[in-house]
């Protein structure tokens, strides 16, 4: 059987990177799908010790992380739909209208 | 018929006597240019008049009511502390009632042919009316909140009549220094009205109402009421121009003479001594206050009563004789004597109200003339004007059985009793100065040859009889008004008797008869030499020629007027206004702007450096959260 500590590792990984897609990256769909990459890597964590501790409570939480997840991508993807016919892109740096 | 329980709608009543010229003031306000100047003119001499009519009838049913209250509301009320907006009248306030609308009326009634060529005689009359309503509010509050504001109302209207030709700049500047010299006093009153509610309210009584004050008042220690009197005092040597507030009055001569009659000498410079009146039994229980007024009093009576001997303004001329009275009236307070004093502020308000019109009436007939030196022989071109003048003149002088000898002698009389015999020898010196400083007013406006100039010669006319019969009244209310205070070896003092249920039994005399007509002729002795002295100087000769640079030392001093303002000015203005303008050019814009600004400034520079954190990009702050997550990451782990 495979460890805990591996499927933790593992779930870290993804989780960081999602954390640097969605501080670097130029597109506001990568963003979005990096930020689908982090909440992918904590449901991860959750079945991983849901099996380690023989409990379900891990993956009834699991499920409702997935429909936070769609509904956020549904509505996500319609901002970025409305923005892209505002403005003609994507790139969140062009973004900054709210500064000093 | 006089019921036996009046019904509370006839208290009621009250209320009206101010409200009515209040109420025509605000009409003449708005609609007095649209009703002409004759019209609104009228109003306002009826408002007063309806209010004379309505203080006539409290004042007949006084004495079988007693006192009438009237109350209107409740004004404050903290606590258990209360103030009502609500009039009284007792005998001392009906007293002071009639002399307020009766002389005020007359003055109304004058002024309506004084001012009739003015183009501001609407502004005049609603500032006159306004005058009356808070005079009426002073005198007939029940309690000191109310006598305030009336007080200050009163200096308000002051003010605004002072300077009601405020197109020439020095009226305006006149009736700044009535203001403001008032407002010194009114410091000090309202420091007294202050000391006194919160010392009996430590005592567990808040109230300013007169009838609880004076059950209430010895409740007090004796340096308590001590420094409240003087307090007091002191906005009464504002308000009543005595020693060293009493500048202003002088200069207060610049309004029109109307005003100079009604405000400046009948009623609202008596105001200190009505206060004092009203509060007599506070004052009683200060003897070393009543010391200082009389002292005060008897020293300004002197003073003015010396500067008066030499002007040439023939309104400064009664503007000093006012003041020198007021200080007679203060020194009767001094020594205990309350109804002297408001004798002498009733007969005051005649003689001096005459002799006031009657300079109006000259100065009006020869075209706005004022210095005296430019009149004389007036006798023949204005006979009603001349003889009501010499009956005021016999007034003021204390001529037997005129009204001042009736006032003025009790209060001479009062002082010498009470053993003041410094006091005493200065008011009968006063008293020679005052017969012979009228005396030479007479001669110099009336008697001998016109010096006026041509042009003002051929307008010589006697004032018409809006003009004269106010003239006449006052003249006989100048005979006959002290009557009432008559020596008792005469027919009895009434004046005392009906004062009596407010200032309390006048003590007896313990002198004779026989010395108290001693010391009435010696006034009358040194009356008669003030006016030989006079007659010799001023009468005899014809025509006057007044010294206009030279004369003794005594003469210059007493024409410059003791130079008592250029010593304030010295002493009080100048270092005031270097102040002032320390304060303009180097506290308010380094110290007060600096201190403001710098405040601004500082939030400003902070805001400059810390507000390039909000860039809108979104990735910086998710970055910003990332790091407080990971802070608040590490600062947990460290506690494992």
């Amino acid at each position: 059987m495979v460890p805990l500590n591996y499927y933790l590792i593992l779930s870290a990984v993804i989780f960081a990177i999602g954390v640097i897609g969605v501080l670097i990256r130029r597109n506001l769909i990568v963003v979005l799908m990096s930020i689908e990459l982090m909440l992918n890597a904590v449901n991860l964590t959750f079945i991983a010790f849901s099996r380690y501790l023989g409990s379900v409570e891990g993956q009834v939480v699991v499920f409702f992380v997935m429909a936070v997840a769609a509904a956020e991508a549904v509505i996500g993807l319609a901002i970025v739909i409305s923005v892209f016919r505002h403005r003609q892109s994507l790139d969140p740096q062009e973004m900054q209208l709210l500064k000093w | 018929m006089v019921s036996p329980e009046p019904s509370i709608a006839a208290y009621d009543l009250l209320r009206w006597i101010p409200l009515i010229p209040l109420l025509v003031s605000g009409f003449n306000l708005f609609f007095g240019r649209a009703l002409g100047k004759q019209t609104a003119g009228a109003l306002a001499v009826a408002a007063v008049g309806a209010s004379f009519a309505l203080a006539s009838y409290v004042f007949w049913q006084l004495p079988a009511r007693g006192i009438w209250r009237d109350m209107v509301y409740t004004w404050i009320e903290s606590g258990s502390f209360q103030v009502n907006f609500s009039f009284q009248v007792d005998a001392l306030t009906a007293v002071m009632l009639l002399i307020v609308t009766g002389i005020g009326f007359l003055i109304h009634l004058y002024s309506l042919g004084y001012m009739a060529h003015d183009d501001g005689m609407v502004r005049f009359f609603v500032y006159l009316n306004l005058f009356i309503f808070f005079m009426l509010l002073l005198v007939m509050g029940d309690n000191l909140l109310i006598l305030f504001v009336g007080w200050e109302g009163v200096g308000l209207c002051s003010y605004l009549l002072i300077g009601f030709w405020h197109h020439d700049h020095n009226n305006t500047i006149a009736g700044n220094k009535a203001f403001i010299v008032n407002r010194i006093g009114d410091l000090g009153f309202i420091l007294g009205i202050f000391v006194l509610v919160t010392e009996l309210g430590r005592q567990g009584i808040w109230t300013l109402d007169f009838g609880e004050l004076q059950t209430h008042v010895k409740m007090l220690d004796p340096a308590t009421i001590t420094l409240i009197t003087v307090l007091l005092f002191i906005g009464a040597t504002g308000k009543s121009a005595q020693l060293p507030l009493f500048v202003w009055l002088p200069d207060a001569m610049a309004g029109p003479t109307p005003v100079s009659a009604l405000i400046h000498a009948a009623t609202m410079v008596t105001a200190g001594v009505y206060m004092t009146a009203r509060l007599h039994f506070l004052f009683a229980l200060a003897p070393a206050t009543l010391a200082l007024i009389a002292v005060i009093g008897a020293a300004t009576a002197f003073f003015a009563a010396t500067v008066a001997l030499t002007q040439n303004d023939i309104k400064k001329v009664l503007a000093y004789s006012t003041v020198s009275q007021l200080g007679y009236m203060f020194l009767a307070v001094g020594v205990g004597a309350f109804g002297a004093a408001i004798l002498h502020v009733f007969t005051h308000a005649f003689f001096k109200g005459c002799l006031f019109l009657g300079s109006g009436s000259v100065i009006h007939a020869l075209g706005g003339e004022q210095d005296m030196r430019k009149m004389g022989g007036l006798k023949a071109h204005m006979p009603v004007t001349y003889w009501t003048y010499v009956i005021a003149t016999l007034a003021i002088a204390g001529v037997p059985f005129t009204a001042g000898f009736f006032s003025k002698d009790l209060i001479l009389w009062q002082t010498f009793s009470h053993g003041e015999m410094v006091l005493w020898t200065i008011g009968l010196i006063t008293a020679g100065m005052t017969t012979f400083y009228m005396f030479r007013q007479l001669f110099m406006v009336f008697h001998g040859e016109c010096r006026a100039d041509d042009h003002a010669k051929a307008h010589l006319h006697e004032s018409p009889a809006v003009m004269t019969l106010p003239l006449m009244i006052l003249a006989a209310g100048s005979i006959f008004s002290g009557w009432l205070g008559a020596p008792e070896y005469l027919w009895g003092n009434r004046w005392d008797h009906w004062l009596e249920p407010v200032l309390g039994a006048v003590e007896a005399h313990h002198e004779s008869v026989s010395t108290e007509i001693i010391v009435t002729l010696i006034t009358l002795a040194v009356v008669v030499s003030g006016f030989l002295l006079a007659y010799v100087k001023y009468g005899k000769a014809g025509t006057s020629t007044e010294p206009q640079t030279g004369g003794g030392v005594f003469y210059q001093i007493s024409f410059n007027k003791f130079y008592v303002d250029e010593a304030y000015d010295l002493l009080l203005v100048r270092p005031f206004t270097v102040l002032s303008g320390f304060f303009a050019r180097v506290i308010d814009p380094w110290v007060i702007d600096g201190t403001v600004n710098g405040v601004a400034a500082t939030a400003r520079g902070f805001s400059n450096v810390w507000r390039f954190l909000q860039t809108g990009n979104v990735q910086h702050y998710a970055a910003m959260f990332l790091t407080g997550a990971l802070a608040l990451l590490a600062y947990f782990l460290g506690q494992l």
